[in-house]
């Protein structure tokens, strides 16, 4: 919204500052000054003047407008601002009043018409000084079009209320504010033939609707160049009614937008005044008195209201200390309040002394209600910077989530394994959704989605991390190592309605390229599955269980994820409890998301972990144990296998020895060779055996080595000779 | 270093074995002093040590061999000496390990790279989100959560946004689908912003409540350079007998000062929101020109950063519908809400918001 100084100022004679200062004092007092451009000539010859550009806000209607924002700039400098007042010649006498009827009487709480007849349509001219239509008009580069048009115009930038002519001959009886009946058809005055509703607010002749009230007027009552007579409507239309109407048509107007957030009960009349003063400059008469119908009850809502009290502790008690010693006194209640248009009574209880206000509220601030809305004034007329900084005391102990240290020690895993964070869209489309979530049934679609590729609530993080990987690619960027610690949503619904969302956090981790090592001198290796795989062991050691284990399925069973290589992934089990899944992208994944695994040569590998089943239990408290004095040593043997017999098989009759002096074995190699037999593979297992007591004899390593040996070798393997 | 032969010695006083144990250690000390790798060394030891032909072996050899019986202690005595000398050496070349022409020899690039085990970097948001709230956590306050999928009610309703009110049109909402049937309030929607979890919080927990809530937030808004349709805000609520509006200015002035430097100077002005009165904008001086005025500020010197307010009483109404306790004749709190985006993008120079959603390792490497 655009502002003139100018015409500020012909409301506020007195008015000293600058528009660089006034555009200061009233931003710091909540009414934007967004920018200043200076009007009129460079050498100071003709001095118009400032254009401020406004930003006020949605609550502070009232102040969009000239008038109100010389009411703003008088309580701040505690000018008088004159009233709004436009004298008219007297009214010849009608036989009878022009009749008007609310019999909407919720949504229309006053409809003031007055008939002004043999008025002359064409260019405005200025009417008096200090209101040059002309002249405001051009430098607020508003068109100027008829003078019927100008004026209601004028009067919207110069007070903000919403006012409309009508071609008084097209006009059948008289007028009637009513609901429309359903069907009922209106041309408005952009042209648009419209079908109504019966919820929508109209002013009707006794025929024939003529307008959406408080929203656009209608096409066939509009002012030609060729009306004589004209009604003047200035009205009082309910916010609600207002803004449903604008809404079932998809219309926001100067109109609409002010009588939904509350206009002035008492301004009808004034602008009233103002509109047919400006056409009447052109020539014309007035025709009997103004017509104003009023409802008491909408009058008690607006105009008339309670008085609110207010308390001077209780200002006090919301806004504290001010830099002046001084504070809030009783003076600067009462001057700021007055200044708004407020009227004060105060009182002062005798055994306390406590004073306190009865506050009558103006007809034009419908957002002043409740004794905070007026301690806000007051702060804010006072001057928020002239508050002190206080703090206040300490309360009590501070609490933590409780799964935030569990949530750093996973990302602290990730981040020491090489992999980035990142944050990925918290939507995927219905395909995605389907494709990954744990449990289809249950992903959660949107109403009105941002598009279709975010058509549901993601179910899985897999998604987005594909998404970033495939990006990536794209780029050019060959070496990927991302993780994403997010919320999953999953729904269920009841009788087809989506009834509860239920959010869970998860992890989601992808790579492909190098490992996360820079070096001149070693070339580097790609990723592969036992590299994840070894994220996944650190992810979960950073937590106390009994067990962990993990394992495949085959295809045909239906379990595995569909987005993974059916033979290079696995499912990760933690206490019996599946925790997540991971391993290779599935090539036919891959090649929908376009990720061209011949240019980049190496596999996807992508992995998700359930967090909400991960942070049920605790994280891994350290505990130290003893270290022997005892030297280890060290046994490696050869083994060969058949390619069916997998590590884990080893492993576990290895464990199944249950030899305490076994401290430790692993696999130190696995390799095959074309001495080996067909279909076999040999494997390196270097074993550890120590005591806590003592040094392990020869026998006893003898007697252990030899117990090793018979038992893998009852789980397929046999020493290479 | 070919020591010349072991002369035969044909007198056997005093002085002559003086003088030959002497020539001897000299050249013992010479050899010595030129040992440069550990083969010189083993060397050394040989020619001196060895059993065989060691130059010592000989001296015993010979020289003993040839001394009359009563000059035989007297050369004992000394060659044990020089045999001490020499072993000396050989400790003293061993323990200073191999001399610069064998290190010289061993020379790398060490202008090369050095090799790097690469750690990944936590999200410029998480670091930022964290960065804020550790600095609440000082003042303190506990950290508090919610769902991103919130109802009407909590969202708007009880927020003060009443149903039809035209605050609601500033925060475009993205909603669950199949919802229309349902009561207005218990409609399923994306969260639009993170105060929802104040009321949460209240209807736990009787006041004094003092709580920081960091969160994902989601509006349907067009993206462009600074709006994306996924945000981050960080929430703070502070409840209790008391509480003021210039506490709420001294809180978030020393915040902004331990997020940007206690240079920084707030300002506040009125704003509005639904749920705080009376309401306030704060900027704070801006931290690239230092309120001179720059491209950055658009010349004002100031940056607009956050909002903020006295808890309006109509949501502890709502509150006190489930903890009586929430009455706002007897109690008062501010609350405060800040886009991490933006703080993120001031803070380390990002022009682009959907920088931080598209995981382009080229710009999360940076934040390492």
């Amino acid at each position: 919204m655009k502002i003139l100084t100018k015409w500020l100022r012909a409301y506020l004679p007195g008015l000293a500052d600058d528009d660089a200062q006034l555009a200061e004092d009233l931003t710091l007092r909540g009414i934007a000054v967004e920018g200043i451009y200076p009007l009129g000539e460079p050498n100071g010859s003709i001095d118009n003047g400032s254009v401020y550009e406004m930003d006020i806000t949605t609550n502070r209607v009232d102040a969009m407008n000239h008038y109100g924002i010389a009411r703003e700039a008088a309580a701040i400098y505690g000018l008088k601002l004159p009233e709004l007042r436009y004298a008219l010649p007297d009214a010849r006498p009608a036989g009878k009043p022009f009749p008007v009827r609310i019999e909407a009487e919720d949504e229309c709480g006053r409809f003031t018409a007055r008939v002004l007849r043999d008025v002359t349509i064409g260019e405005s001219r200025d009417w008096f000084a200090g209101a040059e239509v002309a002249t405001y008009f051009a430098l607020l580069e508003q068109k100027m079009i008829l003078n019927a048009v100008d004026a209601t115009n004028f009067a919207w930038l110069a007070m903000g209320q919403p006012t409309h002519a009508f071609d008084l001959d097209k006009i059948e009886g008289g007028i009637v504010v009513r609901r429309a009946r359903k069907g009922e058809r209106l041309k408005t005055l952009d042209g648009v033939e419209r079908v109504l509703d019966a919820d929508d607010l109209v002013v009707a002749d006794h025929k024939k609707a003529l307008g959406l009230a408080g929203v656009m007027g209608g096409w066939d009552t509009m002012i030609t160049p060729e009306t004589k007579n004209v009604l003047v409507e200035a009205a009082w239309f309910d916010p609600v009614a207002v803004r449903q109407t604008a809404r079932r048509h998809g219309l926001h107007t100067d109109a609409s937008h002010r009588f939904e957030r509350g206009a002035d009960f008492n301004a009808a009349p004034v602008a009233s005044a103002l509109v047919s003063a400006i056409l009447l400059a052109n020539g014309g008469w007035i025709e009997g008195e103004l017509v104003d119908a009023r409802i008491a009850a909408a009058e008690d809502r607006t105009a008339r209201r309670k008085p609110v009290q207010l308390k001077l502790s209780e200002v006090w008690r919301i806004l504290g200390a001010t830099e002046n010693e001084e504070g809030i006194t009783a003076a600067t209640v009462e001057a700021v309040l007055t200044a708004l248009g407020c009227g004060l009574a105060s009182s002062q209880r005798p055994t306390t002394g406590e004073v306190s206000w009865s506050v009558t509220l103006p007809s034009w601030r419908l957002d002043l209600e409740r004794e905070i809305d007026l301690i806000e004034e007051v702060a804010r007329v006072y001057g928020y910077n002239r508050f002190a900084n206080t703090l206040p005391a300490f309360g009590e102990g501070v609490r933590a989530l409780p799964w935030a240290e569990k949530e750093a020690a996973v990302r602290g895993t990730l981040l020491a394994a090489g992999f980035h964070e990142a944050i990925g869209s918290s939507f995927c489309s219905a395909d995605e959704g389907a494709l990954t979530a744990p449990q289809p049934a249950q992903v959660v679609p949107l109403g009105n989605p941002l598009s279709e590729e975010a058509g549901v609530l993601r179910p899985s993080l897999v998604p987005g991390m594909l998404a970033m990987i495939a990006g990536n690619l794209n780029r050019d960027v060959n070496d990927v190592r991302l993780f994403e610690l997010g919320t999953v949503f999953g729904g269920t619904t009841d009788k087809g309605m989506a009834d509860k969302v239920e959010e869970r956090p998860a992890l989601a981790f992808g790579a492909v390229g190098s490992l996360p090592e820079e070096s001149a001198l070693h070339a580097s290796r790609a990723f592969e599955f036992h590299d994840v795989k070894g994220v996944v062991e650190q992810v979960l050691a950073r937590f106390e269980m009994r067990a962990m284990y993990f394992d495949r399925f085959p295809a045909e069973a239906g379990i595995m994820p569909e987005w993974l290589h059916p033979y290079r992934a696995a499912r990760a089990v933690a206490d019996g409890v599946t925790v997540g899944w991971f391993g290779q992208l599935h090539p036919r994944e891959a090649a929908a998301r376009k990720i061209d695994t011949r240019r980049h040569g190496d596999a996807v590998l992508i992995g998700e972990l359930y967090l909400d089943r991960l942070y049920k239990l605790p994280l891994r408290r350290p505990v130290a144990r003893e270290i022997s004095r005892y030297q280890p040593v060290r046994r490696d043997f050869s083994l060969v296998l058949d390619e069916s017999v997998e590590w884990e098989t080893i492993d576990r009759a290895i464990a199944e020895l249950r030899i305490p002096e076994l401290v430790e074995w692993r696999v130190r190699e696995v390799f095959r060779d074309a001495r080996l037999g067909k279909g076999e593979y040999a494997l390196l297992l270097g074993a550890t055996f120590q005591a806590q007591d003592r040094t392990l004899r020869e026998e006893e390593l003898q007697g252990f080595q030899t117990r090793v040996v018979e038992a893998v070798g009852k789980a397929g393997a046999r020493l290479r000779v | 270093m070919t020591n010349e032969a072991i002369p035969n010695l044909t007198a056997f006083d005093d002085t002559a074995l003086d003088k030959a144990f002497a020539a001897l250690e000299a050249q013992a000390r010479e050899s010595a002093a030129g040992l440069d790798s550990e083969a010189d060394v083993e060397a050394f030891r040989l020619e001196w040590l060895g059993r065989k032909q060691g130059r010592l072996n000989e001296v015993s050899g010979r020289w003993l061999k040839a001394a009359p019986p009563e000059a035989k202690k007297a050369l004992g005595v000394r060659f044990n000496a020089l045999k001490e000398v020499v072993e000396g050496l050989l400790d003293a070349a061993l323990a200073g390990g191999p001399g610069d022409a064998a290190l010289k020899a061993e020379a790398i690039d060490i202008t090369l790279p050095g090799t790097r085990r690469l750690t990944g970097a936590e999200h410029p948001i998480t670091r930022t989100m964290n960065e804020i709230v550790g600095v609440f956590a000082a003042l303190g306050y506990s950290v508090g959560v919610g769902p991103e999928v919130e109802t009407d009610y909590y969202n708007f309703e009880s927020m003060n946004f009443p149903p039809g009110h035209p605050a609601r049109d500033t925060q475009d909402t993205l909603v669950v689908a199949g919802q229309d049937r349902k009561p207005l309030r218990d409609r399923l929607l994306l969260r639009t912003h993170t105060s929802p979890v104040q009321m949460r919080t209240m209807e736990q927990q009787p006041p004094p409540v003092r709580i920081v809530i960091p969160g994902k937030v989601h509006r349907n808004d067009a993206a462009d350079a600074t709006h994306s349709p996924i945000f981050h805000q960080v929430e703070g609520l502070c409840v209790d007998a008391n509480i003021t509006f210039s506490d709420l200015k001294g809180t978030l002035d020393h915040a902004m000062k331990a997020l940007f430097g206690s240079a920084v100077k707030t300002r506040f002005f009125p704003s509005f929101f639904p749920f705080t009165e009376p309401s306030a904008d704060v900027q704070i001086s801006c931290i690239f020109c230092g309120g001179k005025g720059c491209r950055k500020c658009k010349q004002s010197g100031w940056i607009e950063l956050l909002g903020c307010g006295m808890v309006d009483p109509a949501v502890f109404a709502f509150a006190a519908e489930k903890q009586p306790a929430y009455d706002a004749k007897q109690i008062s709190g501010f609350a405060f809400g800040m886009g991490v985006e933006r703080i993120a993008m001031m803070k380390y120079g990002i022009s682009e918001i959907g920088s931080f959603f598209a995981g382009d390792m080229r710009f999360l490497s940076q934040f390492v």
